[in-house]
């Protein structure tokens, strides 16, 4: 039996969509520290917009988000940045005419910290991702997509947060590609980063992650272990496949 | 490069800052309006080249700072003391109004800014007691303390090429700031600004603030020079147009690009109207036309052209 790690982040009943149009319907979700989470669910399923309502681009109706005893509902994205929850969206957002370097620096835009704490967690974004730093004058609009997703964790791990939020990992890579970069954070989830991963592809979330959540119309519609979820009828079905045959 | 870039644009001002002794008010009064709309452009290149965002609010703002300063040079204030309370106001107003503007985006908030001259017009318009309004405002023209007109002349001059030199090292100050880098960011891609812990709301304001201020000192400046102001005159829809096809003759984005921008514009301007008198709104029109055609980065892109050039025929 295995003990379950202190939760580092708690969402309970989140509201939330665009205007007059509601997408979430009261989201329970807890993270637990130091883990891989992954949240699955097919194109429509909320997703994003829980990751947006997470890091303070869409505020809540209703809900509560808790973190180290806090309610992050209604805080801004740079303060929600500044507590630690770093994300990673959907489609990159690169700064497309600045350098790979340039990029990266940004990501520590809202920190106060000597310029030497910076400078070795940009050496340490170089020692995960060494494409990077053969790149690292280049514009980050003319890399590939690959590079342009290991240029997009860089910048979020140049925040220093606890927890990275990495919207649609695998959207648009090769196999080898994604591979890599599954590599790469689970080398990062070693060292203690919390990581919390959004993938519309259901193998490779749940080979990455610890545990997971299943959302479905605005809801979470099953969680539990990563690797009991691989197994489980439903899933297999619903989100497999063929492949489940 | 680009330090050279900044360093030449420099050296460039303090060419003009020699203006006085060429003994001639007529290249004054080209001088001091070439330093006028160069602090436009300058100005305008932090909303609209750093940020993105295409304000016409530069008529506004220029309207705004020639009624504070004429208001309040009449009511006996010193002419600097006038025009930084001109800037005072512009910066405040323009801060306050940003954070309402800025959520609009693109086509929108370019409609949006344009009206506000629209708007300050009608109540300069309609405050006949503080303004004078549709009749004008006077402004006294002893506020230099210059009896000739060739002192009276170089004053302003003089007055206008600081603000100008402030304004540009203002200006490049803020592009090499955090704040520069993130209008930048802004410009790029706004919510992944937003992700990486930049305030776009008051980042947006802060750079309408500040394309704001030195436009209203100016004005304030320009109230006093010409002695007489009237809204139709100081909140001309050429105040808020001109400035951006400054800045994109010169180069988006750079202080230097605006400030040669003005300079070449107004000396295109100024040698269409000389020989084609009838016709020289359409020949100007057709000169920036082709000239933004054939040089779409403006003419800081010159030399990098031409380097592409040496290198391809090398």
């Amino acid at each position: 039996m295995t003990i379950p790690s202190a939760p580092l982040l708690n969402l309970t009943g989140i509201q939330a969509g665009y205007g007059e149009i509601n997408v979430l319907w009261g989201v329970d979700l807890t993270l637990a520290r130091g883990e891989i989470t992954a949240l699955v669910g097919s194109n429509g399923a909320g997703k994003s917009t829980l990751m947006r309502t997470l890091s303070g681009l869409i505020v809540p109706t209703a809900g509560r988000i808790d973190w180290a005893g806090e309610d992050l509902c209604g805080q801004s994205p740079a303060q929600i940045l500044a507590r630690g929850i770093a994300h990673v969206p959907e489609g990159r957002r690169l700064f497309s005419s600045m350098n790979v370097e340039d990029n990266l620096l940004m990501g520590a835009y809202a920190r106060k910290e000597p310029r030497a704490a910076i400078r070795r967690d940009l050496d340490r974004v170089y020692a995960t991702f060494p494409k990077l730093h053969e790149r690292l004058g280049q514009a980050a609009g003319t890399l590939s997509g690959g590079e342009q997703q290991m240029c997009a964790i860089g910048r979020g791990m140049m925040s220093a947060p606890r927890l990275l939020i990495i919207d649609e990992l695998s959207l648009g890579l090769s196999p080898l590609l994604v591979e890599q970069l599954v590599e790469a954070l689970r080398s990062l989830n070693r060292e203690g980063l919390s990581i919390l991963v959004v993938e519309q592809d259901v193998i490779t979330a749940l080979e990455l992650s610890t545990s997971a959540f299943v959302m479905d119309m605005g809801r979470i519609v099953q969680s539990g272990r990563s690797a009991e979820l691989m197994h489980d009828p439903a899933i297999r079905s619903a989100y497999l496949g063929a492949l489940a045959a | 490069m680009k330090q050279r870039v900044y360093y030449g644009a420099l050296a460039l001002l303090v060419l003009l800052g020699c203006l006085p002794f060429l003994d001639s008010s007529y290249a004054l009064r080209i001088g001091t309006f070439a330093c006028m709309y160069a602090i436009m452009s300058v100005s305008w290149t932090v909303i609209g080249g750093f940020t993105g965002y295409p304000s016409f609010a530069t008529a506004a703002f220029f309207g705004l700072g020639a009624y504070c300063g004429g208001v309040l040079i009449n009511k006996g204030w010193p002419l600097f003391a006038a025009a930084g309370a001109a800037g005072v106001v512009a910066f405040a107003g323009a801060l306050a109004l940003g954070l309402v503007l800025l959520r609009l985006r693109g086509h929108y908030f370019a409609i949006a800014s344009l009206a506000v001259a629209e708007v300050l017009r009608e109540l300069t318009n309609t405050a006949t007691e503080l303004t004078g309004g549709g009749m004008g405002l006077n402004i006294p023209v002893s506020v230099t303390g210059s009896s000739s007109v060739m002192g009276e002349a170089s004053f302003f001059f003089w007055a206008m090429w600081a603000l100008l030199l402030l304004t540009f090292i203002v200006v490049r100050l803020i592009q090499e700031s955090k704040l520069g880098f993130g209008l930048v960011c802004i410009k790029q891609n706004e919510s992944a600004a937003d992700m990486i812990g930049v305030n776009a709301t008051i980042y947006k304001s802060l750079a309408f603030a500040f394309s704001g201020v030195f436009v209203a000192m100016a004005g304030a400046l320009y109230a006093a020079w010409v002695h007489y102001i009237e809204p139709p005159d100081v909140f001309d829809v050429l105040f808020a147009v001109k400035p951006i096809v400054m800045a994109l003759l010169g180069g988006l984005g750079s202080p230097a690009g605006a400030l040669l921008g003005a300079f070449a514009f107004l000396g295109i301007e100024e040698a269409v109207w000389r020989n084609y008198l009838q016709i020289h709104s359409g020949v100007l029109g057709l000169l920036v036309v082709v000239l933004l055609l054939f040089l779409p980065d403006g003419m800081m892109s010159i030399s990098k052209r031409l380097s592409q050039l040496g290198g391809r025929r090398g």
